[in-house]
């Protein structure tokens, strides 16, 4: 396949970027879209350029670190997966394909199509945690029974590999599926329940600190995200936050 | 040649690890404060000692090249963690735990060692679950388990194929407590570029941080390296692409010893290689042989029909079908440990029986296991008379429920649908049971340096079991670091704060600038990745699933050109101010080069086979590893005296009291 690459270069967060073209050929169908970018940046290095800078590191869907706006949609075209997890075969030969960072007020961009997504971090930092040492005798795993499907929906909400990709897609660039996915995960187990309240305000206000937008419900941000976390979550982080504020 | 101490605390092996703890000196809340500890690598291993030692009141500085101490590869890890709960009440115990561990290992690992992480690993689970780890549980409400290769009981507690994940989101929530506490500062996106030794004991790290390129000093009383493995010698493999040795390697040059670093772990079911823009492997969890048989045909014509696209392999019939390991290893049938069903896979392949282009993959096949799940459906909704039709469909749901987002990875990957045709699959390089040699308390040869996780080479021996790796990661990290650590800084009270401005700090800055402008000033014309992919080259064909000496010498000769070569001629583009990825990558490459010759040298003069180690030469009549109890009971401790040529070995021999050795046998 013959592609033409429109890539955004920014060489650092306080310098102007914009779109540079690249042409490249020889791409096969069963390359994931980063070995495509690997190749690119392979025939730049060999011409003496700068290689385009992007995030990724496990390459198999999991690690959440890769990101990329390709054709204006977070982790590209495909559904329920990363851009590592993107391959080649959903685009045809003659293609142009335009690749961006995931744009946000809170992502800024650090380099060409990396971004700093540590205020993803900071919103986790501020209480999405159970308040328990590590003594080596709390009690036994199966003291608590959890029904299963609580247990399986904990699960669904823990899934959330915190790309970014729910900021990207959301045209108010709004955290909030991915701070009531961390949220949910804990509220939703009995041993997180205690801390519930206390939790749901320092995560939503730690994430309105960030600059994230507000949440108008438009559900772009569910279909975008690689592992499907639903909006179910919002709506219970809603009501769980409603709750702790009158209480 | 010296001798080792592993400093195992006397006593029965049982009472070992509570008589040590009893024994152990202590730091007194209020000194704790007064002390500094770096974690290098935030993993299950760094980011569980990480939250724990500042629990605990020390103060603790985290380092990792990833933008989030979450990202770390324990992440990948699919299938599950191991514990000695019992729950199934099929006969499990921390002995049982302890001899499949050891017996799996191949009997090269530390009996004490091995019997600890038993001993702390049913407290693993109970500490997951009050952190809010969502196991996968039972209709009952109770905690499920499945099983894993080279075991009788089912063990594993799992959270579908995302175990790593659900496991270090837990771990990094316990950090997440401590960094919103002031207790721990998470240094993203840095990388640690060597250790700074202050009159022979680690006092702190020289790092960059990979954003604005920066040289930075950080002092400590002690160092933990918890930087994973160094799978990625081999250039593909499923190690993350960043997965690098440079964090054990900087700290191997400065005296800590590197043990057993041939012993590798080539993982059986893996996604066959494409085509020459690989960049890496992806797994497909081992727990995908519960129900998953592993096959290629019986015939060479029909293997040769199928790698020509004119049959496919749901038009073979049973009995031209050959199940390999179930003919093999009655007894363990597809769930032999991994080395077994690697080596067989390319045994089978290497025949001519492969069922892909390359000739380099074999058949891992659900369709029985649609079937018996199906049957079990019918019968317990109560359905008549279901059609053949109906029964598999009810089947797929249940292995969907199991492994479905293994499946979709699967078909996203290999453009294949799972659910209608047998997974390709084929061994791929996936973790290193060598590393850092540690004592007993987990310090290395360097006072003050410490290593856990799959940094270490202590639990595993030759070959390491399905499932243990995240075992082992959070054992060291929650269980046995804070212990043990407390004993060596009890004698820091009155230290006070390490200053980063003495000599040691500003010499070892100022070589790690040397070295970074070395790299930005060669003129040369090859990319960093061109030397990787060679390298990788090397250790695969020579060094990989079978060795023996002639390839082995070749290596080391090879790899030693290759390394000349990389400093003649390699080119990093940029500039080392801001972020540099080939900069990194190249740094990364430069310890790869070191290694990789000291691995083919320690596989060249560990003359037996054993584990994940198969050396030709040694090989049974019917094809098994031929151990040498007699001369090779020992771990190979390298000590760095310049070149990998030169390294010293130093032996640490391994003594079972509480387990008969015997020939590993899975028949």
């Amino acid at each position: 396949m013959n592609l033409t690459l429109k890539i955004w270069r920014q060489k650092d967060a306080d310098t102007k970027g914009g779109i540079q073209t690249y042409q490249l050929g020889g791409v096969e169908p069963d390359m994931s879209f980063l070995e495509m970018l690997d190749v690119l940046n392979q025939e730049l290095i060999d011409k003496g350029d700068e290689p385009v800078v992007f995030d990724h590191d496990c390459r198999e869907g999991i690690c959440g670190t890769c990101s990329l706006q390709i054709n204006g949609e977070p982790h590209g075209p495909d559904r329920g997966i990363t851009t590592c997890q993107l391959h080649m075969r959903v685009f045809k030969d003659g293609d142009t394909i335009t690749i961006e960072p995931f744009r946000a007020k809170a992502f800024p961009v650090i380099k060409d199509l990396v971004v700093d997504r540590t205020s993803f971090e900071r919103i986790q930092q501020a209480g999405g945690y159970i308040s328990v040492n590590t003594s080596g005798n709390t009690q036994d795993a199966n003291s608590i029974p959890i029904p299963k499907d609580q247990a399986d929906a904990a699960f669904y909400a823990a899934t959330c590999i915190g790309c970014g990709a729910c900021v990207a897609a959301c045209k108010n660039a709004s955290a909030m599926l991915f701070t009531s996915a961390k949220v949910s995960q804990l509220s939703l187990l009995p041993q997180g329940e205690v801390e519930a309240d206390r939790r749901v305000l320092a995560m939503v206000e730690q994430m309105d600190k960030e600059g994230f937008g507000n949440c108008t419900n438009t559900g772009a941000c569910e279909i975008e995200c690689p592992k499907g976390i639903s909006l179910e979550n919002i709506a219970r982080m809603n009501r769980d936050y409603l709750k702790a504020s009158v209480k | 040649m010296g001798v080792l101490d592993s400093k195992v605390p006397q006593g029965p092996l049982a009472e070992k690890w509570v008589n040590h703890k009893n024994k152990i000196n202590l730091v007194n809340p209020a000194n704790k404060r007064n002390i500094d500890v770096i974690v290098v690598g935030t993993g299950l291993a760094g980011g569980s000692a990480a939250a724990t030692l500042a629990e605990l009141g020390y103060n603790v500085k985290t380092f990792c090249y990833q933008d989030s101490p979450r990202r770390a590869h324990s992440i990948a890890a699919q299938g599950g963690i191991n514990a000695a709960k019992n729950y199934q009440g099929d006969g499990d115990s921390d002995y049982r735990l302890f001899y499949d561990t050891v017996k799996g290992g191949d009997y090269r690992s530390r009996e004490s060692n091995v019997y600890r992480l038993a001993e702390v690993s049913g407290n693993i689970i109970d500490q997951c679950v009050a952190q809010g780890v969502p196991f996968a549980r039972e209709y009952g409400g109770l905690l499920d388990n499945r099983s894993f290769g080279g075991v009788l009981v089912s063990r594993t507690f799992y959270a579908k194929g995302q175990t790593g994940q659900q496991l270090l989101l837990g771990c990094y929530s316990a950090m997440n407590r401590q960094i919103n506490r002031g207790k721990i500062k998470s240094y993203t996106r840095h990388e640690m570029l060597d250790v700074v030794l202050v009159g022979g004991k680690a006092r702190g790290i020289i790092a960059r941080d990979l954003v604005t390129g920066e040289i930075e000093r950080h002092s400590a009383h002690a160092v933990v390296i918890a930087s994973g493995g160094y799978g990625n010698v081999f250039f593909l493999s499923t190690n993350a692409m960043g997965s690098n040795v440079t964090a054990a390697w900087k700290v191997h040059r400065k005296g800590a010893y590197f043990a057993n670093p041939c012993f590798t772990q080539i993982h059986p079911t893996c996604i066959p290689v494409s085509g020459d823009h690989q960049s890496k492997l992806t797994l497909m969890s081992e727990s995908l042989r519960n129900d998953g048989r592993i096959w290629v045909p019986k015939n060479l014509e029909d293997a040769k029909a199928i790698r020509e696209g004119k049959l496919k392999p749901t038009d073979l019939a049973e009995e031209d079908r050959d199940y390999y390991l179930e003919r093999r290893y009655p007894a363990f049938g597809n769930l032999v440990p991994r080395d077994v069903a690697s080596r067989a896979a390319k045994e089978r392949c290497d025949a001519g029986f492969g069922v892909n282009k390359t000739g380099e993959a074999v058949y891992l096949d659900f369709s029985a296991a649609f079937m018996r799940y199906g049957k079990e459906a019918v019968s317990t909704q109560k359905i008549e008379n279901a059609s053949e039709e109906k029964i598999r469909e009810l089947g797929i749901a249940v292995v969907e429920a199991k492994y479905g987002n293994l499946f979709q990875m699967y078909e996203k990957i290999v453009d294949e649908n799972p659910y209608k045709t047998p997974m390709k699959i084929y061994p791929a390089v996936h973790y290193t049971m060598g590393g850092l040699w540690v004592d007993y308390n987990l310090q290395t040869t360097v006072p003050g340096l410490y290593a856990a996780g799959e940094a270490n080479f202590s639990d595993h021996g030759a070959n390491r079991l399905g499932a243990s790796a995240l075992m082992q990661g959070l054992a060291d990290g929650y269980f046995v670091l804070p212990y043990t650590m407390g004993d060596y800084l009890a004698n820091d009270i009155s230290t006070g704060p390490i200053s980063t401005e003495t000599e040691e700090f500003v010499e070892a800055e100022r070589k790690i600038k040397e070295q970074l402008d070395s790299f930005m000033n060669s003129k040369g014309t090859k990319s960093v990745d061109y030397f990787h992919k060679r390298l990788g080259k090397i250790m695969w064909d020579k060094v990989g699933m079978s060795r023996n000496a002639t390839k082995l010498k070749e290596a080391i000769q090879e790899i030693k050109a290759l390394r000349a070569e990389f400093y003649k001629d390699v080119r990093v583009p940029g500039v080392a101010v801001g972020m540099n990825q080939e900069l990194e990558k190249a740094g990364r490459v430069a310890d790869f080069l070191e290694l990789g010759e000291l691995f083919a040298k320690d596989a060249l003069h560990r003359e037996e086979s054993c584990g994940g180690h198969f050396r030709e030469e040694f090989q049974t009549e019917e094809g098994e590893a031929l151990r040498d109890d007699e001369n090779f009971m020992y771990v190979a401790a390298w000590e760095y005296k310049g070149e990998p040529a030169d390294a010293v070995l130093h032996k640490e021999e391994l003594k079972y009291e509480n387990i008969q050795v015997k020939t590993r046998s899975y028949k």
